[in-house]
């Protein structure tokens, strides 16, 4: 059986899975431990997920040969044959018809070097990633509030003091359980759909219909004003715009916001109060509040609140986005967005792509301009005017993708499909060619955190044989190409610090070994000397004027809405044994039996009236498609919505693939759907 | 296209916003009677009670027109519609040209015809507010008359300014619109405890210097009288330029008055025998008149009307046919007088036709949502009416639990295993915990492994 060697003395590594990035000794053999000296875990804790972590390394499904239509061949035959294609590709039809497509689960290293390889070697705009799935709405917002988006702009162990955290559509109970040992502390306020695992700690859960966070948000900040709550002397001194605000909430008075999101009055009153006269107090947005056509103006509409109470940048309150892939924080600051260079810096500004040409020894004219978003990518792959290859890394967007079997298709169009994975994904069962790569504890390199804390992945096993890195794969492309890339993480961590020298995440003062020393670093930092910014906000905010900005948004009905036909609302979401497309935990034995088929989760009242028994099969259709999936019968959901977990083949095949105007971020977490018990 | 809307109020403003985001260039001029920027009426009654400014209760800042590319008149009353040559003609005699007219007049309190009845102030506008609270700061006891849902509101806010306060109204009970006879005196209760007494089945005589004289010769002392005697639409305009009028003026689905170039909407506007006096019908009403306007296709089928008091501490929500008996719908009612609950919902062909909610209830969001979406009623009525009863309790107690119930959700460990781990031999937390990883996620089992262990410890006589 093909599977990496361990290594003897045990090695200090992080968790291969969420933005928590728990830290874990692996060592000796395979033996997995939590480590102390990170914060995010800092109590010992971890969830089955990293317990079990070390099976991914044996795992007998591993791939070890570069496959090339299905049938394994020598690496340079692979290689040969991609440059080949892809210099083909360009030559007939420009450097646009080349896609490269990412993921947030990858190092920092590689996120920048995927960004310097599509816009150097390969000279084209189409580079986006699926971290535009995730955290794209809650950045937008952020930057748009505050100047820089970092996730949590503050420590994660600050929350355990604080009196009241509100989490606005996050799960965390599920999806980074360690998080909930630093909300043992403060009261807590969930808006949830569902009564998740988490509402189920909270001392107030708000249960608002799917697609109207936004109007919640409106209400709780229409009576904050309305009862006298703004804090006015913080919002005098740091901030501005907030008088355009308090009118654009007249309109949203609390008992017409009850009708729309269900949410009774004096709840809302009761979230408001208690936020209010809290000493201290967080706003937390998930991916609940995040995952929709109007993500961006949600996440403002939460972060305008919070700035009413005076919570940003004081210590010990704020707002944050509880990030949620693995590198989510990093894999969003190096390049691989389709408008962004490395140091979260901006495509389309001048003095940007002249500092960052300067890197990487190009002309500022030869870097390509922004390119197209992550769905608009794929919505246009094999389309005249859309790329005919692309480059998969860190991504399974036939599970992951809204309008899943629509993306398939497109995939399918492609002239050629290159993954780099270690397993074969559901993706890469479409691919013309596949690269077997090395995976998580078999790689060294950085991963930054949900707080903005650099961390060191190092490397604790020995590859299996056959294998090689991303950053292999691509320095082998660009070879064939024409170009020169590093290899050896530390070496491109070197090239990203000055890439992002000046930027707003400027990573040039870390180090590995500072990583090392000090347990992560905070960007931004500078210089070596630097000690990090933990909280970068209480001085004052990333905008030009240091003021945080209120940002008038109204709310606005989900793309899709229940009618006669389809007469149910579906969100999706994740449990607590799978991680994303579930082609990592789907592998493994304990993560299965605990959570072994995909289900569909509705309210006893809504089943009775469809004829619809606990394990029954049911079947929900969308107007985009089609999943099958077993009823779980509870009424820890509203009895007009639907849940199913996205962990497998069928959830993404019914999400609706609208777009944010802003963060082209598709409505994942609504859509309306019909439900039929399976004859 | 020249649009010209005449009334700038809650529906007139609301459809310049909305034909705006619709369209971009068209050209819009709003006339105004008001002199100020439009303001959100629902929320006068916070104005009165204190807890809103009235710079607080805008609806578009001053800066909106400009930045938006819309000529706005205020202080401007419309006098004359010449359907003729399309002009509207305003009181100081400026002419407006139009190709698409709206009517958003609105309406306006009624004053009943009583001696002394100028020394009462109506409650309509926010200029009628700032007189009420200029006049409260002086007033030792106030007078409201009209027991609907702006008197009680008036009420409730001049009661919560330290003013006693006494409220008159004409019928059985309060609300009697809204509410059924029992809701009505559980609602006057609530009121009574929070400083309104409450007067029902009589009628004002006339207006004095020293209070209100009820038709039986009594006297409601008082040097504050407001009235909430209810509203007229304002029609004049209309009928003065010759389009139908009922009520109010009468429109079809898309808005439009028997003129196709001229619409109404709002509170002056009447559709299919119905005139609204709430705020959500007149918008629904700009949203679908925008879009007619607009080029759409939107139809107008009439709005399922919510009432919802806006009084501190008073939670009552009123829906739909409220009054229907047994003989005709499935009544499904629970009534506690003692803490100023009454529920009752109205299902009629497994639909809610109706519903009163009066005193803190989650149930009212569901029930809203189920009235607006005429969606059938579940089976289980009392879930309904108490959210949260029909959760099975959780079986926390150790000897309850069932072996395959999973006590550490981030670990999935049952019962079962925790047992078999104290068979081996384990006796405390962190022995479960080093052999099956209970407690080592989120933490929040580790109150439950404990009594688990301490149960199977005590079962066996072990001492810990």
């Amino acid at each position: 059986m093909p599977g990496s060697d361990p290594v003897g003395a045990p090695v200090k590594t992080h968790c291969p899975y969420c933005a928590l990035q728990c830290g874990m000794e692996i060592g000796p053999g395979l033996a997995i431990q939590p480590r102390t000296d990170i914060p995010a875990n800092a109590s010992g804790a971890l969830c089955q997920k990293g317990w079990t972590a070390g099976e991914l390394l044996t795992n007998g499904e591993r791939l070890t040969t570069p496959l090339l239509h299905g049938e394994p061949v020598e690496w340079d035959v692979a290689l040969d044959y991609v440059a080949y294609r892809l210099s083909a590709i360009r030559a007939e039809h420009g450097p646009d018809a080349v896609a490269v497509f990412g993921g947030g689960g990858l190092t920092n290293e590689k996120a920048y070097h995927l960004g310097k390889f599509a816009r150097v070697v390969l000279g084209t705009s189409q580079i986006d990633y699926n971290g535009r799935f995730c955290m794209s709405s809650a950045a937008a917002a952020s930057s748009k509030a505050f100047g820089m988006d970092r996730g949590m702009p503050f420590p994660i162990t600050d929350l355990a003091d604080a009196d009241v955290v509100l989490l606005a559509g996050g799960n965390v109970a599920e999806t980074m359980p360690p998080f909930v040992r630093h909300l043992s502390g403060p009261r807590m306020i969930v808006i949830d759909p569902r009564r998740t695992q988490t509402a189920k700690l909270a001392w107030l859960h708000l249960q608002p219909t799917p697609g109207t966070d936004l109007a919640l948000a409106l209400g709780l900040l229409h009576l904050a004003i309305a009862d006298d709550l703004v804090d006015e002397a913080y919002v005098a001194a740091r901030t501005t715009g907030f008088d355009e605000v308090r009118t654009s909430l007249a309109g949203w008075w609390p008992e017409r916001v009850e009708r729309i999101t269900g949410v009774p009055v004096y709840r809302m009153r009761q979230a408001v109060r208690a936020l209010a006269s809290a000493g201290n107090a967080y706003i937390l947005t998930g991916r609940g509040a995040e995952q929709h056509a109007k993500g961006t103006d949600t996440v403002s509409a939460f972060i305008n609140l919070a700035l009413a109470l005076g919570l940003p940048g004081n210590y010990g309150s704020g707002y944050g986005c509880v990030t949620g892939q693995g590198n989510g924080q990093g894999g969003r600051e190096h390049g691989q967005k389709a408008d962004q260079l490395p140091g979260y810096r901006k495509i389309d500004d001048p003095a940007a792509r002249e500092h960052v040409a300067g890197v990487w020894g190009v002309r500022p004219e030869d870097i390509p301009g922004p390119g197209r978003s992550a769905y608009e990518l794929l919505d246009a792959l094999g389309t005249p005017d859309g790329p005919r290859a692309m480059l998969l890394f860190g991504s399974n967007p036939v599970i992951s993708a809204p309008a899943a079997e629509h993306v398939a298709e497109r995939i399918g169009a492609l002239d050629l499909l290159v993954t780099c994975d270690f397993v074969m994904s559901e993706t890469a069962v479409l691919a013309d060619v596949v690269f077997p790569v090395t995976q998580w504890a078999e790689e060294s390199g950085t991963m930054t955190n949900l707080e903005g804390r650099v961390l060191l992945r190092r490397q604790a096993v020995a590859p299996p044989e056959g294998v090689r890195s991303d950053l292999e794969v691509l320095a082998g492309l660009a070879e064939r190409l024409g170009h020169t890339l590093a290899t050896e993480p530390a070496e491109v961590f070197d090239e990203l610090r000055r890439a992002s020298a000046g930027g707003l995440a400027d990573y040039s003062g870390i180090t590995y070994e500072r990583i090392a020393a000090e347990a992560g670093v905070f960007w931004p930092c500078p210089e070596p000397g630097h000690p990090g910014t933990p909280r970068p906000f209480l001085d004052s905010f990333a905008t030009p004027d240091g003021l945080a900005r209120f940002v008038p948004v109204q709310h606005r009905p989900p793309a899709e809405e229940i009618d006669d036909d389809y007469p149910v609302y579906l969100t999706t979401g994740r449990v607590l044994a799978h991680y994303q497309s579930g082609a990592q935990t789907r592998r493994i034995a304990a993560l299965v039996k605990a959570a072994p088929e995909p289900f569909v989760e509705l309210h006893p009242d809504l089943a009775e009236q469809l004829g619809i028994t606990a394990g029954d099969v049911v079947r929900v259709t969308s107007r985009r498609g089609e999943a099958k999936a077993v009823a779980r019968i509870s009424d820890a959901i509203r009895r007009d919505t639907v849940f199913m977990p996205f962990h497998w083949e069928g959830a993404n095949r019914l999400t609706n693939p609208a777009l944010d105007p802003t963060s082209k971020m598709p409505e994942f977490k609504v859509c309306a759907v019909r439900v039929e018990r399976d004859s | 296209m020249r649009l010209v809307v005449v009334g700038n109020g809650m529906a007139g403003s609301r459809l310049v916003s909305e034909v705006r985001a619709r369209d971009p260039h068209m050209r819009i001029t709003v006339l105004g009677a008001e002199t100020c920027q439009p303001y959100n009426r629902v929320l006068l009654s916070n104005v009165l009670a204190g807890s809103s400014r009235p710079d607080q209760v805008r609806l578009l800042d001053a800066s909106w027109y400009d930045a938006h590319n819309v000529n706005a008149a205020f202080g401007s009353p419309v006098a004359h519609v010449d359907r003729e040559t399309r002009h509207v003609v305003t009181e100081d005699g400026r002419r407006e040209p139009y190709d698409l007219l709206v009517l958003a007049t609105g309406s306006q309190a009624i004053v009943p015809p009583l001696p002394g009845v100028e020394r009462a102030i109506p409650f309509r506008t926010l200029d009628d507010c700032e007189r009420i609270m200029q006049a409260a700061n002086q007033a030792r006891r106030a007078v409201v008359v009209g027991g609907g849902l702006l008197g009680i509101e008036a009420a409730r806010g001049l009661a919560g300014r330290g003013l006693p306060v006494t409220l008159l109204h004409l019928a059985g009970h309060l609300m009697e619109r809204q509410l059924d006879v029992e809701a009505g005196e559980v609602l006057g209760e609530t009121l009574a405890g929070l400083g309104v007494e409450i007067r029902t089945g009589v009628s004002a005589d006339s207006v004095q210097a020293d209070g209100v004289r009820l038709a039986g010769g009594e006297l409601v002392e008082a040097d504050l009288v407001v009235l909430a005697c209810g509203v007229r639409p304002v029609t004049g305009l209309a009928a003065e330029a010759g389009l139908e009028v009922r009520r109010g003026v009468v429109v079809d689905d898309e808005l439009r008055t028997d003129d196709p170039s001229i619409f109404a909407i709002g509170e002056c506007a009447e559709h299919d025998g119905t005139v609204y006096g709430l705020v959500a019908p007149a918008w629904e009403q700009a949203a679908v008149a925008a879009d007619v306007i607009t080029g759409g296709k939107a139809l107008y089928r009439g709005s399922r009307l919510v009432t919802r008091l806006k009084a501190r501490s008073v939670e009552l929500a009123a829906m739909g046919e409220t009054q229907l008996t047994e003989e005709h719908a499935e009544v499904v009612r629970f009534s506690h007088r003692a803490r100023g609950t009454y529920r009752k919902l109205v299902i009629r062909d497994g639909r809610l036709v109706g519903a009163i909610l009066l005193g803190e209830s989650d149930a009212v969001g569901t029930l809203t949502q189920l009235f607006d979406r005429g969606g059938p009623v579940p089976g289980d009525r009392a879930g309904l009416l108490f959210p949260g009863l029909a959760s099975a309790p959780v079986a926390d107690s150790p000897v309850l639990m069932p072996d395959a119930a999973k006590v550490c959700q981030c670990n999935n460990v049952t019962k079962g295993q925790i047992r078999a781990c104290w068979e081996a031999g384990a006796r405390d937390v962190a022995g479960v915990a080093a052999a099956t990883r209970a407690t080592t996620g989120c933490g929040t089992c580790r109150d439950a492994v404990e009594g688990i262990v301490g149960w199977l410890c005590e079962q066996e006589g072990i001492s810990v």
